[in-house]
């Protein structure tokens, strides 16, 4: 069948070969998974069965059940976002929809949109598929992967027209505090950049809390929010995410939602109603867990000689092996069956490092420094 | 006391862990590790470190019991007495002082539940302060130690993923 250019050019993920390989072998232990390893807390899964048995399997509201909208509405404000349910909120299918939605109602054919590399790896084709021009923006290993103005100033970003921000970040493990957010806000504020944050990870951080760049002065009113029930509650399968921002923007995400996914799955907004209203303890639960990962993987690699800046948010660290972080992600896979995911698939800010995910249980993850310090002994 | 905290989340999920894998999980120095598993034994907060065994799973017979035991307390008898009595049978595995419609909830463990029901009515029932037990014997064990006894975990994630 003849295919849309469009779809002909989308490359296929970078991430997609190290699956095929990971999964041809059977011995592997996995640090490339980009989700939690908890299930989502009991209360939050009987609250999604108990919505089945009552029969609750239809259509909701096109923005969400205002229950829900209320409940992420109240949620927020513990981090000084402030956002109307009825008209500042829409729930989406994922996180990965309201970033969609919201690269469809800000891009216009030829705006350019900036994105800090190394970031997720769907902002790019996002923004092609709306038709937008992407700006790679390198982030740097000696700023801990923090984006800052003068990155942003020598990748012309002065002319973006949008800016995607991705904190706590996928996949260095970057966060960014307030000062430094000041910093960017300035940045666009001068320069009439809106702002896409995806803040996926914000209840992850480990030392201080989230900061969020809409609480910037001048800029809810340029920002759109976006945050789900994914990484915080081991929700990922359930596919629910929510984007929060100017009645206007969230106005033009809805109607693109509307027609294309009508509502987000019913059944998850139960489970995420119940999420918000009583797991705080589970979550905190999780934080701590990835916690004391975190700080075990980063003291193994520093104990092997393993550069690697300390992870501040999500579950990732991103270790800088040196050389070909490609060759070097195969041959630990072949010789050790170590899998983890290497950086340039992250774009090319990311070449040289390795996306190691610590999402995996304490005695995983000792076996798999074990052997990445074997891998390493073995190289010198 | 907030090295200790840390140290003891670690001891409560894995007693097990060396000093060094402590030290690296809580980022704090393989010496401060000990001092504060040395303080937290010390102070008693610490009692002892021992696996979960599913006895079930294992060739031996292994009876335990749940015995709910009332008393009457009296001028010179006190929960106190009648507990460091009761603690001070190998066959007590472990006791509580209840709210409640009993006053001691007391776990058993014995190779029979002839064993058992021997303990209960020769040891612990003719205390002239005990006024009555109810056995409840464990018919099947779900969970002990906050750990669920099942095979294995089952991730079912995929390998790799973005």
């Amino acid at each position: 069948m003849r295919l849309s250019e469009r779809a002909r050019d989308l490359p296929e993920s970078g991430i997609r070969k190290f699956f095929e390989l990971a999964e041809a072998r059977d011995d592997v232990i996995s640090l490339g998974v980009g989700e939690p390893d908890f299930s989502a807390p009991w209360a939050a899964r009987t609250a999604a069965i108990d919505s089945l048995e009552r029969g609750r399997t239809s259509y909701t509201a096109n923005r969400g059940m205002l229950e829900l909208r209320e409940a992420i509405a109240d949620h927020h404000r513990r981090y000084d976002q402030v956002y109307d349910p009825e008209s500042e909120i829409v729930v989406t299918t994922g996180a990965s929809e309201a970033v969609d939605l919201a690269f469809r109602a800000l891009v216009d054919p030829g705006d350019t949109v900036a994105i800090h590399e190394p970031a997720y790896i769907s902002y790019g084709p996002g923004v092609d598929l709306a038709g937008g021009e992407r700006l790679p923006v390198r982030t740097r290993a000696e700023d801990d992967f923090v984006l800052t103005p003068e990155v942003l100033s020598e990748a012309g970003a002065e002319d973006a027209d949008l800016l995607v921000l991705c904190y706590p970040n996928n996949p260095t493990g970057a966060t960014m505090d307030a000062d430094e957010l000041a910093d960017v806000a300035a940045f666009c504020r001068e320069h009439d950049i809106r702002v896409i944050a995806d803040e996926i990870y914000a209840a992850l951080t480990y030392g201080s809390d989230h900061d969020s760049i809409a609480t910037q002065p001048g800029m809810r009113e340029r920002t759109v929010v976006i945050n789900g029930f994914s990484k915080a509650y081991a929700m990922t399968g359930l596919r629910l995410g929510y984007a929060m921002g100017p009645a206007e923007a969230i106005d033009a995400m809805n109607r693109i939602h509307q027609y294309t996914m009508l509502s987000a799955p019913t059944t998850a907004q139960y489970a995420a109603i119940e999420a918000l209203r009583s797991c705080d303890d589970e979550v905190t639960e999780m934080v701590k867990e990835y916690d004391r990962r975190r700080n075990y993987v980063h003291s193994r690699f520093r104990e092997m000689g393993l550069d690697c800046f300390e992870p501040k948010g999500a579950f990732y660290a991103f270790p800088q092996p040196g050389g070909d972080d490609e060759q070097f992600a195969e041959d630990l896979l072949e010789e050790q069956g170590v899998a983890v995911v290497p950086g340039s698939v992250f774009g090319e800010g990311g070449a040289g490092h390795l996306r190691v995910s610590y999402a995996t249980s304490m005695r995983e993850l000792k076996a798999a420094t074990d052997r990445i310090e074997a891998f390493l002994a073995d190289r010198d | 006391m907030n090295d200790e905290r840390e140290v003891l989340d670690v001891l409560t999920t894995n007693a097990r862990e060396s000093a060094a894998d402590i030290a690296a999980q809580t980022g704090l120095d393989e010496e401060a590790v000990e001092a504060a598993i040395a303080s937290l034994e010390r102070e008693g907060i610490v009692h002892g470190y021992q696996a979960v065994v599913d006895w079930d799973r294992t060739d031996e017979e292994k009876v335990r019991a749940v015995v709910e035991v009332n008393v009457e307390l009296d001028r010179e008898t006190g929960y106190e007495e009648i507990a460091d009595r009761i603690a001070k049978f190998p066959a007590t595995h472990a006791l509580h002082l209840v709210s409640g419609d009993y006053d001691f909830a007391v776990e058993v463990e014995g190779a029979s539940m002839q064993d058992v029901s021997r303990f209960i009515s020769e040891q612990v029932a003719p205390m002239p302060e005990v006024t009555q037990t109810v056995t409840h014997y464990i018919m099947e064990t779900y969970k002990d130690g906050g750990i669920r006894f099942e095979d294995g975990d089952d991730d079912d994630r995929l390998s790799v993923s973005p």
